[in-house]
């Protein structure tokens, strides 16, 4: 074997919080990686601060470290553990940067660390737009004209030569932050300012917006043999990044000689750039000639390359982590079929699509339009043998009460033609409006530029919608017609929707359609993708069902020997990696326990849908439908729904009606904590103490209530037409401002409205009971007071100021609850404290959020305990005890404001954090310290900027601004808060709010990064001091200037940098702490 | 839109296969086989190497760019393979009745129909090609109601060569190179790749004794069927090693020019048809993906002494092509001139070009 066996130790970046445009599937390829390492048994060190990840789970890695990829804590971790070699395509683009700055200072030299794969002068080759051109145009390859300017005169003179529109790209930025598309010189001034405050380098480009945009996974080994594994098609044309838009793999619309022409091309590109590795070509091409230019290369595994791997069953994160030791691709086996060469490129028999998942609703004031800059948080494939019923499935993925391409509720446009022309999250849709209202094919293909060929097979769909609503009952449905329809995707609902227009229970006549069609055997088959089109035998079981076929590729047994593990789909705001994580130690638990684990999810970012975690993965949809179908064929043991996050929660009830063996907590007892009116009632019988809370259906009736309680409610409306799912109103303007955000309020849309307890504390329990007996319980606290969405807050644990009184009555609580509700399984209850007066105000039968960061902390996996319970298998209760623990461990929140344009960055009652860290420390401070640095804060320099908001957080932050003071750091601050800081003798320089339009203005001083960092805590909702506020919020997010928005979080932050320095931060990995 | 008149396939072991009818309304017979490609529909069906055969694509969706034009110039295809289509159907998953690019002229039914081939669509394409997998290549039959509207036809029992070759000498190109090419079904992009090489082309009919000939290099191209049917190339062959010209095959070329060399061939169970296939060049770390279409090999073992296999396939270990120990003869049993596929291994005709101007 020519590995280099002088390394004996790794160290492996990984990509830190999630956040858009760096998601789940650095946590899939560093795992990859990691188990690629370990079979040889090289030492593995990794720094990830992401302690949701499975990566970061104990027997991954040999060391973790939770601390920030940065260069100066990496530095720290190289110095402490002496590694041999350094991977760095692992993590992301966070990973690459930093890797790229330890070479530049030369800190991997001193410490004799080689980068093992590609080299470091190839990753600057293509993260070069100048040195990148160059080095395509030594082998005559084409790239996008592009100029590299430094200044707005030199971009604006740039666009001038080339034309608009251009687009313009921030050098060095994540999954294009800071780029855009321009039509006029105004556009491009301000959207240049903006991206000169990422990077100081800019790239502006002629557009090429319409062609289509393809792009090749490639491989190279050290002996310079190449493959593309994959290849992939956009449904959007060129001009909606990569990221935001549908795809497809293999690709659709090319001819042999065009996808061997880029494919030829990629290959000469990656030997000439010398990668090591895995790569990923993105090139446009012309759709009227075979003329292309390459857009980028990615010298890293990428979000491409992670859906690659799932597409087509070839793990490429595993083999670049063998290519980068000195393996030849020849020596190693395809790990699908175990005995044919991993030198091969996979045929698929099948198609996949991928549907980016949106979020935008949560957001205040964000611009719906996509383009060249990343906004989806998540993503869900889809995998068919038509189109048609890859796009559906995917449609549905998404879970955003979309049913497939049809048969949905109408989405409100004015203009359906702008709705075509510039896209937004929902265009898709829009196509399915312009057919009915008649556009042609062509009509279409004009207003979007998406390839004829997508949208003839939309227009099929389409069509075969029609055909059903011809029919009135669902027995009248011809049966050709019906397995037409199942082979074009449509779920039963669709079916019943279309056909009985006027059924009130459309569940139940799904339901019908299920019947009827399995009478007639219209069932759906189970295919393997095996990477060989059925060419070799596979041993691995990757499966997904498909009414394209007629039998299926593996045999039932019929022994219940299986448990089913139900997923979390898509990567959303709510629900991410933590999912994950507690999904596959699951599937780990039922492994150990001897039963045959399988797996339903479609999230191709994911550990969870990696064929070898499971006996038996079904990358398929987690609809009721599906996964009866599954059920079916599988005939489990039972099914575990309560770590895959309120997906497969929501199944629940349904799944129970047909008689499905649920494992864990019943049916029944998950309905009454669902349900807000059972789960009250129950509450009040047990004389538990709750915030007030009615549902309400008329205007009157709401403000009756609020004279009751009085202000400030919390308000949950049934049906929002824009922006937050619910708000926290302090007065009757800013209620009726949201009301009026409600399409209406009346019997059939109720609107909830709580008691909003100020000040209060929030405290979570995440547990785990048997037969409603608690076995393992921690207690966790947030940082901010109640009113911040508990996956935006700050928590630590264990609780380091809750009084034992408090501690003493949530226990008896959640016992009680516990008992009530017959919990078997996990379970999280969340309380309001204050003082010592504690109210529950939400209650979950299932895994939560944070039930991998207390049992990273505790060292004690509730997950597997919870599975064990769920199984029948005897359990001990743990003897361990989160009071007795000598350290903390503090989880915060990732934002990803910078990527949303226009979007308020407050916290609020909904959630906005796309990701999170854990970080551990000696004490709270060093905890806090590791984790805001982990989450992009850093410890300002000199000058920091208040805007303290009401009085009560004023006198809250007094203490703090003292502190820095004293610290010798020059504060900044506007009126109030200027006026409030003298009279409590603090200096500070006032400066004046946008509307003031005076000098030194805040604005200004942020433009100019005057600023290192800005504390604005929102006062209150009305109309001017949202836009000052805003406008200096916002100006902070795009201009790269930490900020924080909450008094509590910047007091203990302050605090924090205040008594301790960065080198004070201990280096510690996990099994340090004991 | 077609009408979707119901039609099997129906597996000589009995399996049947139910779909429906695109391209011509007929039935059709031969031995059923499957490529694992995800592209280039048009170059497999032109394929003379898929001649007295039904082609199973087990990628589902076909028909999408649609059949670009059928222009032939002084006996070159623009974009085809050979003159015409060569299987005798075409059996799929999902057909695209509409189809987009910019370089079509029709649709692939409408090009079936044109040229009297049939082609079924609806087939459970996996499951048929774990069928072929499992008991090997079978003939089959493309019949609307029952098996007695078609004879079955096994191309093993016919020259399939002699069917498809060129039945006079043609001449292409005028370079600086002679070659002479024996065409026992030659693909077009071969005739390409030479001519773009600075080549003067003599195309000779399989049986052709080319040894009257004056030339720098003798070429044999790939061609369908059982090598066994084409003796007098063999002979033809072992006439020419006696000179020192050098000599290239391709495909059916390997298998001849092995034969020449004293070694056997025989049938693989279900043959390689496909875009993918890994080979190593032997006592190298090369390695090169690779287009194949072929179903009998050369048996690596019965290769004379004055032989050595040049390429191994990574998968199965089969033979992918040899070379004489000490003259300049060479052959692969793959495409190095792809079309369709990938075009790794086309500096195999750089090779060829050099050994002649040595």
């Amino acid at each position: 074997m020519p590995i280099n066996k002088k390394i004996k130790k790794i160290l492996l970046l990984g990509s830190g919080a999630l956040k858009i445009g760096e998601a789940g599937e650095f946590d899939y390829s560093g795992s990859q990686a990691l188990k690629a390492l370990r079979e040889e048994g090289i030492k593995t060190v990794l720094i990830n601060p992401n302690i949701a990840t499975v990566q970061t789970s104990e027997g991954v890695a040999d060391k973790i470290y939770f601390l920030p990829v940065t260069p100066y804590f990496v530095e720290k971790v190289i110095q402490k553990e002496q590694p041999d070699g350094i991977l760095l395509s692992f993590g992301g683009q966070t990973a690459l940067n930093c890797g790229v700055k330890l070479y530049q200072s030369g800190v991997l030299e001193k410490y004799n660390v080689k980068v093992l794969g590609t080299p470091v002068q190839s990753i600057i080759d293509t993260e070069d737009r100048e040195l990148f051109v160059k080095k395509l145009d030594q082998i005559d390859v084409k790239t996008i004209k592009s100029h590299a300017v430094e200044n707005i005169e030199d971009a604006l003179k740039a666009a001038n030569e080339l034309g608009y529109p251009i687009i313009i790209r921030a050098a060095y930025a994540l999954g294009g932050l800071g780029s855009g598309f321009c039509n006029t010189p105004e556009e491009l001034q301000k959207m240049a300012e903006k991206a000169l405050s990422y990077s100081n380098q800019l790239l502006v480009e002629k557009s090429l917006k319409g062609w289509k945009e393809i792009e090749y996974e490639v491989v190279r080994d050290a002996y310079d043999n190449c493959i593309t594994v994959c290849n992939m098609e956009n449904f959007d044309p060129l001009g909606i990044h990569t990221g935001e838009s549908i795809v497809v793999a293999p690709s659709q619309t090319l001819t042999n000689s065009e996808y061997h022409k880029l494919r030829e091309l990629a290959v000469r590109i990656i030997r000439h750039i010398g990668i090591i590795g895995e790569c990923n070509v993105q090139y446009a091409f012309d759709p009227e000639s075979e003329d292309y230019r390459v857009i980028e290369v990615n010298a890293r595994l990428s979000r491409s390359s992670a859906l690659a791997s799932k597409a087509t069953g070839y793990p490429l994160a595993f083999v670049a982590a063998k290519l980068a030791l000195g393996y030849g691709l020849f020596e190693l086996k395809n790990s699908v079929t175990k005995t044919t060469s991993a030198f091969f490129e996979p045929a698929l028999d099948y198609i996949v699509c991928k549907i980016p998942r949106w979020d935008l609703g949560k957001f205040h004031g964000v611009s719906k339009e996509i383009g060249s800059s990343m906004k989806s948080v998540g993503e869900v494939m889809a995998i068919g043998r038509t189109f048609e019923e890859a796009i559906q499935k995917g449609l549905r993925m998404i879970s955003q009460g979309m049913h497939g391409f049809v048969a949905n509720k109408t989405l409100e446009t004015d203009d359906l033609d702008k709705a075509l022309s510039s896209p937004t999250d929902k265009r898709i849709f829009m196509i399915e409006q312009a057919f009915n209202k008649g556009y042609s094919i062509e009509d279409i293909h004009q207003l979007t530029k998406i390839d004829r060929w997508f949208l003839q097979k939309l227009h099929y769909i389409y069509n075969c919608s029609v055909q059903l609503e011809k029919y009135n009952t669902i027995k009248e449905i011809p049966p050709d017609l019906l397995k037409k329809a199942k082979q074009m995707g449509f779920s039963d609902f669709q079916i019943a929707k279309l056909v009985e227009k006027k059924s009130a229970d459309l569940e139940e006549t799904s339901k019908k359609v299920r019947k009827y069609r399995k009478e007639l055997g219209i069932v759906p088959v189970v295919k393997q993708i095996d990477t060989l089109a059925a060419e070799y035998p596979a041993q691995t079981n990757y499966l997904y069902l498909t009414y394209n076929g007629n039998s299926n590729d593996v045999k039932y047994l019929g022994d219940h020997r299986s448990v089913i593990v139900l997923g979390s789909g898509a990567y959303r705001i709510g629900s991410s990696v933590e999912f994950d994580w507690c999904s596959v130690n699951a599937l780990q638990a039922i492994r150990k326990a001897g039963w045959r684990s399988v797996m339903i999810n479609y999230n191709p970012e994911t550990v969870s849908t990696d064929y070898d975690m499971c006996d038996r993965l079904y990358f398929d949809e987690l609809t009721f439908e599906r996964v009866m179908d599954i059920i079916e064929l599988e005939n489990p043991h039972g099914v575990i729904l309560s770590v895959g996050g309120q997906i497969p929660n929501n199944l629940a009830t349904r799944l129970d009606t047909e008689s499905v063996n649920i494992l864990g907590t019943s049916a029944t007892s998950i309905d009454n904590a669902e349900n807000r009116h059972k789960f009250s009632a129950m509450l009040d019988r047990l004389q538990i103490d709750q915030p007030r809370w009615k549902e309400l259906s008329s205007l009157d009736d709401i403000h009756n209530f609020v004279n009751e309680v009085g202000y400030p409610v919390l308000v949950r409306p049934s049906y929002v037409l824009s922006g937050a799912a619910m708000n926290v109103c302090s007065n009757d303007q800013e209620l009726e401002n949201f009301l009026q955000l409600a399409a209406n309020v009346s019997k059939k849309y109720p609107v909830v409205v709580s008691e909003f307890i100020q000040q209060a504390k929030e405290i979570e329990i995440d547990a785990v009971a048997k037969n409603g007996e608690i076995v393992m319980y921690a207690i966790s606290e947030h940082i901010e007071f109640a009113g911040v969405h508990s996956g935006d807050a700050t928590i630590q644990f264990p609780p380091q100021k809750l009084y034992v009184e408090s501690v003493r009555r949530i226990k008896k609580i959640a016992r009680q609850i516990a008992q009530e509700l017959n919990i078997s399984g996990p379970f999280n209850i969340q309380f309001l404290a204050k003082d010592n007066d504690i109210k529950v105000i939400e209650c979950n039968l299932r895994a939560s959020r944070s039930f991998p960061f207390v049992s990273k902390i505790l060292k004690i996996n509730f997950i597997e305990l919870a599975a064990n319970i769920m199984l029948g298998i005897e359990v001990e209760a743990p003897n361990k005890n989160e009071f007795d623990l000598d350290y903390v461990g503090i989880k915060a929140s990732q934002f990803s404001f910078s990527r949303l344009q226009k979007a308020d960055p407050v916290l609020g009652v909904d959630m906005v954090s796309t990701g999170e860290v854990g970080c551990i420390g000696d004490g709270t401070y060093e905890a806090v310290l590791k984790s805001m640095l982990s989450v992009g804060y850093t410890i300002p320099e000199k000058n920091i900027l208040f805007s303290t908001g009401p009085t009560k957080t004023k006198t809250e932050l007094l203490e703090s601004a003292r502190m820095l003071y004293e610290k010798g750091y020059n504060l900044f601050s506007t009126a109030g808060t200027h006026k409030f800081f003298a009279e409590n003798g603090i200096p500070s320089t006032l400066v004046y709010w946008p509307s003031d339009n005076k000098n030194p203005s805040a604005l200004e001083m942020i433009r100019e990064k005057k600023l290192d960092m800005v504390i604005n805590i929102p006062k209150n909702y009305t109309q001017g001091e949202l836009k000052n506020g805003y406008q200096i919020r916002r100006a902070a997010i795009d201009f790269n200037v930490p900020l924080i928005t909450n008094a509590r979080l910047a007091s203990i932050f302050i605090h924090a940098f205040c008594t301790m320095t960065q080198d004070e931060i201990k280096i510690k990995s996990w099994d340090e702490y004991k | 839109m077609q009408k979707e008149r119901p039609m099997k396939l129906v597996l000589d072991d009995g399996t049947v296969f139910y779909g429906k009818s695109f391209g011509y309304e007929g039935a059709a017979s031969g031995e059923v086989v499957f490529n694992t490609a995800m592209v280039g529909y048009p170059e497999s069906l032109t394929d003379p190497s898929y001649s007295g055969q039904i082609l199973a694509v087990t990628f589902p969706l076909i028909g999408n760019y649609g059949v670009p034009e059928s222009s032939i110039t002084n006996s070159l295809s623009a974009f085809y393979e050979s003159e015409k289509i060569q299987v005798r159907g075409l059996i799929i998953s999902d057909y695209s009745f509409e189809y987009s690019h910019w370089n079509a002229d029709r649709s692939l039914g409408e090009w079936l129909n044109e040229n009297k081939i049939t082609g079924i669509y609806g087939i459970d394409t996996r499951e048929l090609t774990k069928t072929l997998r499992e008991k090997g290549s079978m003939l089959g039959k493309i019949v609307f109601e029952n098996e007695n509207e078609i004879e079955q036809y096994d191309p093993n029992l016919e020259n399939q060569v002699a069917m498809v070759s060129c039945k006079e000498i043609i001449r292409y190109g005028s370079g600086s190179k002679k070659v002479v090419m024996v065409d026992c079904g030659v693909k077009h992009n071969i005739l390409r790749c030479l001519l773009k090489r600075d080549v003067e082309l003599i195309r000779v009919p399989w049986d052709y004794d080319f040894n009257t000939l004056e030339y720098d290099g003798l070429f044999i191209s790939n061609g369908p069927g059982n090598p066994e049917h084409c003796e007098i190339t063999v002979n033809n062959i072992k006439k020419a090693m006696d000179g020192n010209k050098p000599i290239f095959g391709i495909c059916m070329g390997n298998q001849l020019l092995s034969k020449a060399g004293g070694a056997k061939t025989y049938k693989l169970k279900y043959g390689h048809r496909s875009h993918n296939q890994p080979v190593q060049m032997v006592n190298t770390n090369r390695c090169f993906i690779t287009s194949q279409n072929h179903g009998f090999a050369v048996d690596n073992n019965t290769l004379g002494k004055e032989w050595e296999p040049l390429f191994i396939n990574m998968n199965d270990g089969t033979n992918e092509g040899i070379r004489h120990k000490t003259k300049p003869y060479f052959s692969a049993q793959f495409h190095p001139e792809a079309s369709s596929g990938p075009t790794d291994t086309e500096f195999l005709f750089d090779d060829f070009i050099q050994l002649m101007n040595k």
